[in-house]
């Protein structure tokens, strides 16, 4: 068993993001020994790319604090950066970042990296199930597992997806980038429900969630909730000073999808 | 290797909420591609509506002055809407329009494809956005003011660079939150497949017209074809009937900026290397960690950090030869072909007008050349002033 499947045992999974270097590396390892304690069972660490066309503005401009802030962030400080953190930090992590992020370090490179310094798998939103084939097999390799992500409009792509999907499938809750919305429409239900059919895998839905409320709706038709914006959004609020409040939103969003 | 490749380049990296929507344009692509009725339309609007063919036209005074080549020119800049764009549109929007699309939206550049969407748009009753970035609105307030005419709304783009790229991104961000009603109108020979090859079908126009027109009036095929290239979709267009003909040198011109040497260029070719983004694989500039660069170019038409993956796969084989050409040279060819033919072309096509003015004087008396002339230039009038110290009022 893959270690994300680990973050499912316990019950309802919750799944923070967080941009790594926003405000600064420093920052970035306090919040996420907190949400650790704070009760998150597996971590997204974002590796921030200047052009996320998957973004809404609030993670577009984390991206973006990362990389022209004071510590200037890339790929080799982040993996430096997750060395540190491996000895303190004890759930499954996965990095969220683009194509060309791992392409150009060298996909081989890149993986191998990730398998060494601890971390479990990859998100790479503009990797659809068609170009898969270029990252998967080096996942395997190396143990990792490369998340497969499924949307309103996958319809019959679902059991495609889902048959050769590993670690967990991200269920995108609705239409557009990622951001905070008032209101979710799409059924979860019917859609992890076709993955299930298929597969018997874990399900977590991300984009748009930033309540309790809605994380605990959420929750009753998945195994796991994700969120971004909304932490992020607390980040660029409070800075290096960021950390309490970070703790705090996550240990209500877990309490409520307990 | 998935679909749509042009060697090791193209693909489909885009998120799984367009991948439907991917799908459904090829199918719709394969189905009227060759169906008798929908080229019927397509030929009567091209002809009709936008003024094809567009003329070949020998420029006798820039041949004898530059004492080599016989230069023609093609003279996409007489299209309705000013540019090669148009081409590209019509076909795109017929196609929606089969695909039961109310809505289009489009980014653009330099404003000619927004202005060539917004004006289908309207001939065809179709609701119309644009995005454009904050600093190109600025750099071609007029083409905002013609799509606001047109009925269409442009939205500003203030992310990155607000530039080309940062408008490409924000209308695949749009597309994503409204998928049903709606196509995007790309337009370039890039992004996912089936893009690069469905822009590059509806564009191939122009080498087809060039092919024939050279024909009727030497009696022989060209020694060069030259085209700017940003994305490169008049290049693309007007090359790939003459892939095939081995003797045809067919040269790209990219936007070198200040220089190559420096960080502010745009020339892909010669300063990228590969990677993905946009959907697609192809060379990007970029840096050691794959952050795309922010690139720089006079022109917002070829102020872009990639190329077409086509264009990527010629480059690779040696068939087509990309060449960087600057913001001065690029203003001098703008200047030089205002004088001596009395056609001022875009700031875009000035590129290869620039890279022609050296060529030309090497090649024989009896060799042909043609410049595609892919737009015209009264939206540049204003900039070029400005870059020659000249402050006018539009």
């Amino acid at each position: 068993m893959s270690n994300i499947a680990k973050a499912f045992e316990k019950g309802k999974a919750f799944i923070p993001f967080i941009t790594c270097g926003d405000p600064d590396l420093e920052t970035t390892e306090k919040i996420v020994c907190a949400m650790e304690e704070a009760g998150a069972d597996l971590i997204e660490l974002g590796i921030p790319f200047s052009d996320p066309t998957a973004e809404g503005p609030v993670i577009q401009e984390a991206n973006l604090r990362a990389l022209s802030g004071k510590d200037r962030v890339t790929t080799d400080k982040i993996f430096d950066m997750v060395r540190r953190l491996r000895l303190k930090v004890k759930v499954p992590m996965v990095f969220m970042t683009y194509a060309n992020v791992v392409y150009s370090y060298g996909a081989e490179k890149f993986i191998s990296f990730c398998k060494e310094i601890g971390m479990d798998g990859l998100i790479l939103p503009d990797i659809p199930y068609e170009e898969k084939e270029e990252f998967d097999p080096i996942c395997k390799k190396y143990g990792l597992d490369l998340v497969s992500l499924i949307a309103p409009t996958s319809h019959h792509r679902i059991k495609m997806i889902a048959e050769t999907a590993s670690g967990f499938v991200y269920c995108v809750s609705s239409l557009g980038v990622t951001g905070t919305r008032t209101e979710i429409t799409t059924d979860i239900g019917e859609m992890v429900s076709l993955v299930k059919a298929v597969k018997d895998i874990p399900c977590a839905v991300g984009f748009g969630i930033s309540t309790p409320e809605q994380a605990k709706k959420m929750a009753q038709h998945a195994d796991g909730v994700i969120v971004g914006s909304a932490i992020v959004k607390i980040i660029a609020e409070h800075g290096e000073n960021a950390v309490p409040y970070v703790r705090e939103y996550v240990k209500s969003m877990k309490d409520a999808i307990r | 290797m998935s679909k749509g490749r042009f060697g090791v380049h193209g693909g489909q990296y885009i998120p799984e909420t367009l991948m439907n929507a991917m799908n459904e344009l090829e199918e719709a692509y394969f189905k009227y591609k060759d169906d008798p009725e929908f080229n019927r339309e397509l030929t009567e609007l091209l002809n009709e509506y936008a003024g094809r063919p567009s003329r070949l036209y020998f420029a006798e005074r820039m041949t004898k002055d530059l004492g080599g080549a016989r230069i023609y020119l093609k003279r996409e800049d007489l299209n309705h809407t000013g540019s090669h764009k148009i081409n590209n549109v019509i076909g795109q929007m017929l196609l929606a329009k089969r695909m039961g699309k109310t809505r289009v939206i489009a980014e653009t550049g330099a404003g000619q494809h927004g202005v060539a969407t917004a004006t289908v748009a309207a001939m065809m009753g179709m609701e119309c956005e644009v995005y454009m970035g904050r600093e190109d609105t600025e750099r071609q307030a007029l083409n905002v003011y013609r799509m606001k005419l047109l009925g269409a709304k442009v939205h500003p783009v203030d992310s990155g660079t607000a530039t080309l790229k940062d408008a490409v991104s924000e209308t695949f961000r749009e597309w994503t939150k409204r998928i049903d009603d709606t196509h995007y109108v790309l337009g370039s020979v890039m992004g996912p497949y089936p893009f690069p090859q469905l822009v590059r079908d509806f564009q191939s126009v122009i080498s087809r017209e060039i092919k024939q027109q050279v024909m009727e009036r030497e009696g022989r095929l060209p020694d060069a074809v030259l085209a700017c290239v940003g994305g490169g979709s008049n290049a693309m267009g007007a090359f790939y009937n003459f892939i095939e003909d081995k003797g045809v040198r067919l040269i790209g011109c990219e936007a070198a900026g200040r220089g190559i040497d420096t960080f502010e260029t745009a020339a892909t070719i010669s300063t990228g290397r590969l990677g993905i983004f946009h959907g697609m694989k192809s060379y990007f500039c970029q840096d050691e960690y794959g952050q795309i660069a922010p690139v720089y170019s006079i022109s917002a038409g070829l102020d872009y950090p990639g190329i077409g993956p086509e264009h990527a796969y010629l480059h690779d084989t040696g068939r087509a030869e990309y060449v960087a050409v600057t913001d001065d040279e690029a203003v001098e060819a703008f200047e030089y072909l205002s004088r001596i033919e009395g056609i001022i072309p875009a700031i875009e096509s000035a590129h290869a007008v620039a890279h022609a003015m050296k060529l030309a004087k090497t090649m024989s008396k009896d060799s042909i050349m043609v410049i595609n002339i892919s737009g015209r230039g009264d939206k540049d009038c204003a900039a070029i002033a400005r870059y020659r110290g000249e402050d006018i009022h539009e």
